[in-house]
């Protein structure tokens, strides 16, 4: 076990792609405080900026305010970080296996073009969860990502597979351009959820102002529905089968996409 | 001072091939002999070639910002270039940033780059952003071929004030040569049209055709004395069967000196995608007998890339075939810029030829003075894959062995396979520094003889001939030595070279009120001014020839 403490609060944002377990786990303590990190342009020690207990190793904890530390977890494949507090921008990005914890919130880009792994933040979360990032053609392409929080625009932009799932309210743009993959708003969201979608599914519990390029279909209980339901039952979140049905929206018809909108509407409302 | 010693030296302007002898460098020049206590250079087991010249490149100007800016997923997986005390920060990738292209151009000897297509409206920002293209020396090209005043002088049939305009517009954009791109099909595109064949009417006009625009183009550059000559893009270009016309073009460049651009693109046979084939054999055998042309091979190499053209009509197809992302500019009356990213498959049986036909005429074409290294950077590939190609050529062994990768239905469609020809490094020095040197009508260039410029390029002799042409012991331009040990050393800045023909500086009243009415900019500001091009060197062209 590794153990990371952010000595003061960062006014200037810190890039430390080393804070993962591909690259700590081999290094002996001497050689994890040694790794370079930058603070703005000037590239510092990881021991100027974090209290370092214990040897590298694949159970990574963190702890402090990191909301200005970037690219935590970045690509790696395996083990577990942990982080007690807050965490900045693009924590998870690349990932392709492993799990990151979160118990404060994070800001934007959380997993960007991640391929596997987990992660679950249980506070609120920024924009562009899980999204391609600019200039690419997808986004994620696998692993979950667990929000218990609330989170910004365009989560899960042009992605291709994998989970995302937030608790809280969600703002506009939800699952922009989506290419496929599932993303399960347990409170709903703001305006033009799905637009540009071509395929994937986005399940809402809270009803949603849709766009005219969504076609209204049946009323139903889809069977896979059950198997998200248990899958997230594990991370608080109930996803109901019944007492109801899930009301499906075919589009986005403008570009033109086969994606599907499903929005649950309890047993007695119209 | 520097003399270089013990080098196997490849000075084919100058006859000498593989020679042990030294080369003594002073105040930017070679030189007969150093003193004694000059710097030595022991190039024992190296090679000693005279610096690259690029003939046909797209380094920089309004294009290729467009480019880099349509790419930040390729520039995420570029390499780096780190600030250092020596350079400033960049990256490489498909589109190297400015003070990296020189880098990288340098960091593989080459020394002179021609950025082959430069819109006037954007001349000032291209001249700024080749100041900031470090180390090498550079010229440009203007496009000219759908320029909407030559093209209406061309229709009322006013040669001779389209040659003056034309002299006033090269010396305007501070420019070397003259560009013509896919003519009239790109002021056709303006109507969402092209034009395919040399004979069909530019679109908007009722006379002028591609042939109209070619000729006298021709004859305006040849007549101007212009020391590069008319540099054309083909109609057509990228089709299946378009070796037609680009017969057709070269039969109407007869009596004219030429440069073929980017060759490879314009010797597909075939009626359609499913039956291209390579064209090279035609193209190569009537290329070989008119030593009035020279060409650029435009060669293509398997991986990602973004291609930029003036073609704008052509980028819009190439778009429909990938589906994916797309930019299109429009040059108010002077051209357009077309941007698509792409990637070159080997698997992919289109692709496959075009690699292949890039490489058959390169071997094809007996005199390599005519025949220029390039991969009409960034189209077919990056410049800094030309030792791949250097490889594909000396090595025919290694030829055989890529060729197994391609899919099987390709193989009757190309000659390839048949090609036994290796280069020598003679040859090697040829195509990628004297030749182009003389193409460019750079006389100090491309060679080590006694006044060339001191632009001397050193490799370890390797077997391999990637490893040793992608890695220089030394580098040395205008008698500074940059890559000592294969490291970055030093950074200079490089020269503009420029044309001034001859004209009659009446034109400008001939020109002015066609600005106020056409232009959005001022016919003042539109010039690019002397000051604003950093290192210029200015060629005086001689007295204009009139035809007898």
């Amino acid at each position: 076990m590794l153990t990371l403490t952010l000595k003061s609060s960062l006014t200037v944002p810190l890039e430390a792609e080393c804070l993962s377990p591909d690259v700590l786990a081999p290094l002996a303590h001497v050689a994890v405080r040694a790794l370079p990190v930058m603070l703005g342009k000037r590239q510092h020690r990881l021991d100027d900026h974090f209290t370092v207990e214990g040897d590298g190793s694949d159970e990574i904890e963190l702890r402090g305010d990191l909301s200005k530390v970037k690219w935590i977890g970045r690509l790696m494949t395996h083990g577990r970080v942990a982080i007690t507090g807050n965490a900045g921008m693009h924590v998870g990005a690349y990932m392709k296996g492993g799990t990151i914890e979160v118990t404060g919130n994070v800001t934007d880009w959380l997993g960007g073009e991640m391929s596997g792994g987990t992660i679950h933040v249980r506070g609120n979360a920024g924009q562009q969860l899980g999204s391609a990032y600019r200039g690419s053609a997808s986004g994620m392409s696998g692993g979950t990502i667990i929000v218990g929080g609330s989170a910004g625009i365009e989560i899960g932009m042009r992605m291709k597979r994998g989970l995302i799932a937030v608790g809280g309210p969600v703002r506009d743009f939800a699952g922009l351009q989506m290419k496929g993959g599932t993303i399960v708003l347990m409170s709903g969201a703001e305006l033009r959820t799905g637009a540009w979608m071509q395929r994937g599914t986005i399940i809402s519990l809270k009803p949603l102002k849709l766009m005219p390029t969504f076609a209204t279909a049946a009323l139903y209980n889809p069977s896979f529905i059950g198997l998200y339901a248990k899958h997230l039952a594990r991370f608080g979140f109930a996803l109901p089968t019944a007492n109801g049905g899930y009301r499906r929206h075919l589009g986005d018809s403008s570009v033109p996409g086969k994606g599907e909108i499903l929005v649950w509407q309890p047993t007695g409302i119209a | 001072m520097l003399r270089i010693t013990n080098g196997k030296v490849y000075d084919p302007k100058n006859g000498v091939n593989g020679v042990v002898r030294d080369v003594c460098l002073d105040g930017g020049k070679v030189v007969a002999s150093v003193p004694a206590h000059a710097r030595v250079i022991d190039a024992s087991g190296m090679v000693v070639f005279p610096g690259g010249v690029d003939v046909h490149t797209h380094v920089a100007g309004a294009a290729l910002n467009f480019a880099r800016g349509l790419i930040p997923e390729q520039h995420r997986k570029a390499r780096p270039i780190y600030h250092s005390p020596q350079c400033r920060a960049g990256l490489a990738g498909s589109t190297p940033t400015t003070f990296a292209t020189g880098y990288v151009y340098a960091g593989m000897g080459w020394t002179t780059a021609n950025e082959a297509a430069v819109p006037i409206l954007s001349a000032k920002h291209t001249h700024e952003e080749l100041r900031d293209t470090p180390i090498i020396d550079k010229c440009t090209c203007v496009l000219m071929a759908n320029n909407e005043i030559i093209l209406d002088l061309l229709e009322n049939a006013e040669f001779e004030r389209a040659k003056q305009v034309t002299a006033w517009q090269v010396w305007a954009a501070k420019a070397y040569g003259v560009k013509a791109v896919n003519p009239g099909g790109v002021a056709g595109w303006k109507w969402g049209k092209d034009c395919k064949g040399l004979d069909e009417v530019v679109p908007g006009y009722n006379k002028v055709t591609p042939r109209t625009i070619i000729k006298a183009l021709a004859d305006i550059v040849d007549q101007l004395a212009l020391p590069h000559p008319i540099h054309i893009h083909c109609n057509n270009l990228g089709a299946p069967g378009n070796f037609t016309t680009t017969l057709e073009t070269m039969k109407t460049l007869e009596g004219n000196r030429a440069h073929m651009a980017h060759l490879q693109y314009h010797a597909y046979g075939g009626d359609d995608w499913f039956t291209m084939s390579s064209a090279s054999v035609p193209i190569a055998e009537y290329f070989n007998a008119h030593p009035n042309l020279t060409c650029d091979a435009g060669a293509v190499l398997f991986g990602d890339t973004v291609t930029i053209t003036a073609d704008g009509p052509w980028q819009h197809l190439l778009y429909e075939l990938t589906g994916k992302k797309w930019g299109n500019l429009d040059v108010e009356n002077e051209t357009g810029c077309g941007v698509v990213p792409y990637v070159y498959k080997e698997k992919n049986l289109v692709n496959a030829i075009q690699w292949a036909v890039g490489l058959e005429l390169l071997l094809l074409i007996t005199d390599p003075w005519r025949v220029s290294l390039t991969t009409d950077h960034p189209n077919g590939a990056c410049f800094w894959r030309y030792p791949e190609i250097v490889r594909l050529l000396m090595d025919k062994d290694f030829r055989k062995e890529e060729i197994k990768k391609l899919p099987e239905k390709v193989l009757p469609r190309i000659v390839l396979p048949e090609l036994d020809r290796e280069y020598t490094l003679y040859e090697i020095a040829i195509i990628t520094s004297a030749g182009p040197a003389r193409t460019l009508g750079l006389p100090q260039k491309g060679h080590l003889g006694i006044g060339a410029d001191a632009d001397v390029a050193i490799f370890n002799e390797r077997a391999n001939a990637m490893e040793m042409f992608a890695y220089p012991r030394f580098v040395i331009k205008a008698g500074t030595v940059i890559i000592e040990e294969g490291e970055l050393r030093n950074s200079i800045e490089g020269t503009q070279f420029a044309s001034k023909p001859v004209y009659d500086e009446t034109i400008e009243d001939y020109l002015r009120p066609l600005f106020q009415q056409h232009y959005t900019m001022s016919f003042e500001n539109y010039p690019v001014a002397e000051e604003c091009v950093h290192g210029l060197e200015v060629h005086q062209c001689g007295a204009c020839i009139t035809p007898t």
